[in-house]
């Protein structure tokens, strides 16, 4: 059935390259390289997909005109609409929520519960999902929420790390919010009940992040996304707050006087469109990594599809720092199951070491993603000390039986059961062999642009989590996206809660943004080839999607 | 010389199969799968959700994050001279020649409705809100299918004994796919009954940790104020400075 042979996991000749890093793990168990100066860093950034040449192009329509983003992205803000104005019936409102929330992944979910909690009543909120509720990123968020809540820390210390890490971008009043609110999270997550790891004393068990200067990592094992959302919906689900699934909101809707009033939503399966009449709207449909940028793998889910982004931008939002792709550096490259897949950033903190071809460690592990990122692509590709995979990857070596030298054994089981259960299933033991990596596409930096409130350029627009952008910058540290999740979840929450009280009531429901924007698209001179959102990606079989028919 | 491909483009290429699909041409080992009764001759090595894409399904139902974290590719399945009912999450398996499978796009399961903070903590809140507890029989068919290899069985005779613990700490890793539920003859749903004895062990059974409460003062009084005025007002350059000079705390 296969012509290789697999020893414990691995082809020979890659069992050979193991041993090479077997014998130089003891040398290397007390060693680490130092972190780069900022030359070194500027350097070796120069190979990062976000600044190797190409890639790019300006944004030619719209508040961003004349911006750089990524062409995948460029391409669907250069789309034409799902739907024709003329075929859409406002006229008859399916829902009329005072909130509507679209996506559920830790920021939507985490809006509606502050949303109640403002004295919305449920039956006033509406989620509406475009998979199943918890279908997000956040559910697979691995390593953990940064909050400075030791004595030896502080929330500006916080603030500093992220600020370096972002190149100094970051908009700085939301990126005070987001360090200010990281203890009360951490006190909110603990009065729903969820697990997150302690010392026998009670205290937190606090590990690195990437980039950070204090140790402020707040995990539940490596399932940190996984239990945050699913203790989040849990308390969401008690409430009794509606929440609809396979509902993607595939435009937005005005209400004729620039304020945004809704959306239009499409049942996935049966294709039939519902309109919903909300006094507040709160985007939080995460990313983009399923646009496969630079034709990158992902970590990301099957939805990541950017929709968000496209329906603010068309509403007229401004958006900010979408050029910056964040890739992770411990994407899985072995076994080709599960390319992409991430490798939390919390191995690195806890020993694992990257490795190369000679058994060398060539970079500091704790790196901003950014540069720990180039600094592997440098190793697989200018230095040619990568590992050939059998399907042609290059890759670097991850040792992780090292977590067990440094930590005593059993700390893979302890603290990794998710990253040791993903590599058995293929045959692979993490504890006694190192594992193959490679950077992987895995955040949306930038976004709509927000203010520490959750709002938007425009009146009753508000964003929340991945779809935002500003408070990272143009570089994301560990542990900041599922804060930022529930900390501008939280906040949009509120601030809607205010809004839909002082709000003025909206006006007639209009697709007439729609159409200025297809007018735009018409002046630019870009043919009707594209549309968005594209709301989920195309993975089938070409010689299938080459004999494909219309039928029905 | 010929024009040297970028780095770029060269590891575009080499991740060609994950992000645009299978070509046919590249594939050298096949093998016979049969999804709902279809045969379907699919590469070799892929895993279930990649070998249904190959053939031509695209999902709405049934795929979320691809990774083994979300619990929506639940897939049972029968492999060919077996008799034994088998069951995966799609993304997690790789498929094996002669194998017969369907996936559960849904488990319908009611959740009970309860406030955390108003529980008393005994397990008795388990009976009270899943009095079918009690219909266990302890046939192990939960702990046999869940895919995360978690003693499912185990930890509901923990959720009969009180043992908070027990249930929380076994139960941590389920990603509630719902397949024990959907096998169980007694008909449990013992997902939520762990997440309600988790919630409530997290709540409930966990020391305090001690220095939240200060953090949490300290903020609320404004203490940073003045160091928050300047570090705000900071220019790149003195931001930068800082920055560099930070002193990382020891291992």
């Amino acid at each position: 059935m296969s012509e290789i042979k697999f020893i414990r996991g691995y082809p020979e000749y890659m069992r050979k390259l193991i041993d090479i890093v077997n014998k130089t793990r003891i040398k290397r168990k007390d060693y680490q390289p130092p972190a780069m100066s900022k030359k070194e860093r500027e350097d070796v950034l120069k190979l990062h997909p976000d600044y190797a040449p190409g890639g790019k192009r300006k944004i030619s329509i719209g508040l961003n005109k004349g911006d750089v983003g990524p062409n995948e992205v460029v391409d669907l803000l250069e789309a034409y609409p799902l739907i024709e104005e003329e075929e859409i019936d406002l006229s008859k409102v399916d829902y009329d929520p005072d909130i509507l929330i679209i996506g559920g992944g830790l920021a939507g979910t985490s809006a509606a519960i502050w949303a109640n909690n403002q004295g919305i009543p449920a039956s006033k909120i509406l989620l509406t999902n475009k998979l199943r509720h918890g279908d997000a990123n956040s559910m697979m968020a691995e390593g953990g929420t940064q909050a400075a809540d030791r004595p030896n820390d502080s929330p500006l210390i916080h603030y500093l790390d992220a600020m370096g890490g972002g190149h100094f971008a970051n908009k700085t009043d939301v990126l005070k919010a987001l360090v200010e609110d990281a203890p009360f999270i951490m006190r909110w997550l603990l009065d729903l009940g969820a697990m997150i790891d302690r010392e026998e004393n009670g205290d937190f068990t606090e590990k690195w992040g990437g980039g950070t200067c204090r140790r402020r990592l707040h995990s539940c094992r490596d399932y940190t996304g996984l239990e945050e959302l699913r203790v989040i919906r849990d308390e969401f689900r008690n409430r009794k707050i509606p929440s609809i699934e396979f509902y993607p909101a595939i435009e937005l809707l005005t209400d004729g006087k620039g304020r945004v009033a809704g959306a239009v939503l499409c049942n996935l399966e049966t294709e039939e469109y519902k309109i919903v009449k909300a006094k507040a709207t709160i985007l939080a449909t995460g990313g983009f990594g399923r646009l496969h940028i630079r034709g990158f793998p992902t970590t990301n889910h099957y939805g990541a599809t950017c929709d968000g982004v496209v329906l603010a931008y068309r509403a007229g939002a401004k958006l900010r720092d979408i050029d910056t792709v964040q890739y992770h550096p411990t994407g899985a490259a072995f076994p080709p199951q599960i390319i992409g897949l991430l490798l939390t950033e919390k191995l690195r903190s806890m020993g694992a070491q990257p490795v190369n071809k000679d058994g060398e460690a060539f970079v500091f592990p704790l790196e901003p993603r950014d540069v720990e990122a180039s600094s592997f692509i440098r190793e697989c590709y200018v230095r040619n000390k990568g590992i050939l995979t059998p399907t042609g990857m290059r890759g670097i070596w991850l040792d992780t039986p090292l977590i067990e030298i440094k930590n005593g054994e059993g700390t893979i089981d302890k603290a990794f059961p998710g990253m040791k259960r993903m590599f058995e299933r293929f045959d692979i033991d993490m504890r006694k062999d190192p594992v193959l990596v490679f950077p992987t596409l895995h955040y949306q930096n930038g976004g709509v642009e927000t203010d520490p409130e959750g709002k938007t350029n425009l009146e009753g627009l508000f964003v929340a989590g991945e779809i935002s952008g500003g408070v990272h910058g143009k570089n994301r540290l560990m542990g900041n996206s599922t804060l930022d999740c529930m900390v501008f979840g939280r906040r949009s929450g509120i601030y809607a809660a205010e809004y839909v009280r002082t709000a003025k009531r909206n006006g007639k429901l209009s697709l007439a943004h729609m159409r200025k924007y297809v007018n735009m698209l018409k002046e630019a001179g870009i043919k009707p080839e594209r549309r968005a959102p594209i709301l989920l990606p195309e993975y089938r079989g070409k010689a299938v999607l080459a004999r494909m028919i219309d039928v029905f | 010389m010929k024009e040297k491909k970028s780095i770029m483009d060269r590891i575009a290429d080499s991740n060609k199969s994950v992000t645009t699909g299978i070509d046919e041409k590249d594939i050298k080992y096949w093998v016979k799968i049969y999804i709902m009764g279809k045969a379907y001759r699919v590469p070799a090595g892929l895993t279930i959700m990649q070998a249904m894409e190959f053939a031509g399904y695209r999902f709405i139902r049934s795929s979320g994050c691809r990774a083994g974290f979300c619990g929506a590719c639940a897939t049972v399945y029968r492999k060919a001279d077996d008799y034994k009912l088998q069951t995966a999450m799609a993304c997690q398996t790789r498929v094996e020649d002669g194998m017969f499978l369907v996936q559960i796009p849904f488990a319908p399961a009611e959740k009970a409705t309860y406030n955390i903070n108003k529980e008393e903590y005994n397990g008795g809140v388990l009976f009270k809100y899943y009095p079918e507890l009690a219909r266990c029989v302890s046939c192990n068919t939960c702990t046999k299918s869940c895919p995360q290899g978690i003693e499912v069985m185990d930890y509901i005779q923990d959720a009969i004994k009180g043992d908070f613990k027990a249930v929380a700490e076994e139960s941590f890793d389920c990603i509630q796919c719902g397949l024990c539920a959907i096998r169980c003859p007694a008909e449990l749903v013992q997902y939520h009954i762990a997440q309600l004895a988790r919630r409530m062990y997290g709540r409930h059974g966990l020391l305090e940790p001690k220095y939240l409460k200060t953090r949490l003062k300290e903020i609320k009084k404004d203490k940073y104020k003045d160091d928050w005025d300047k570090l705000l007002k900071a220019a790149t350059k003195e931001l930068e400075k800082m920055y560099a000079e930070r002193k990382r705390e020891p291992d």
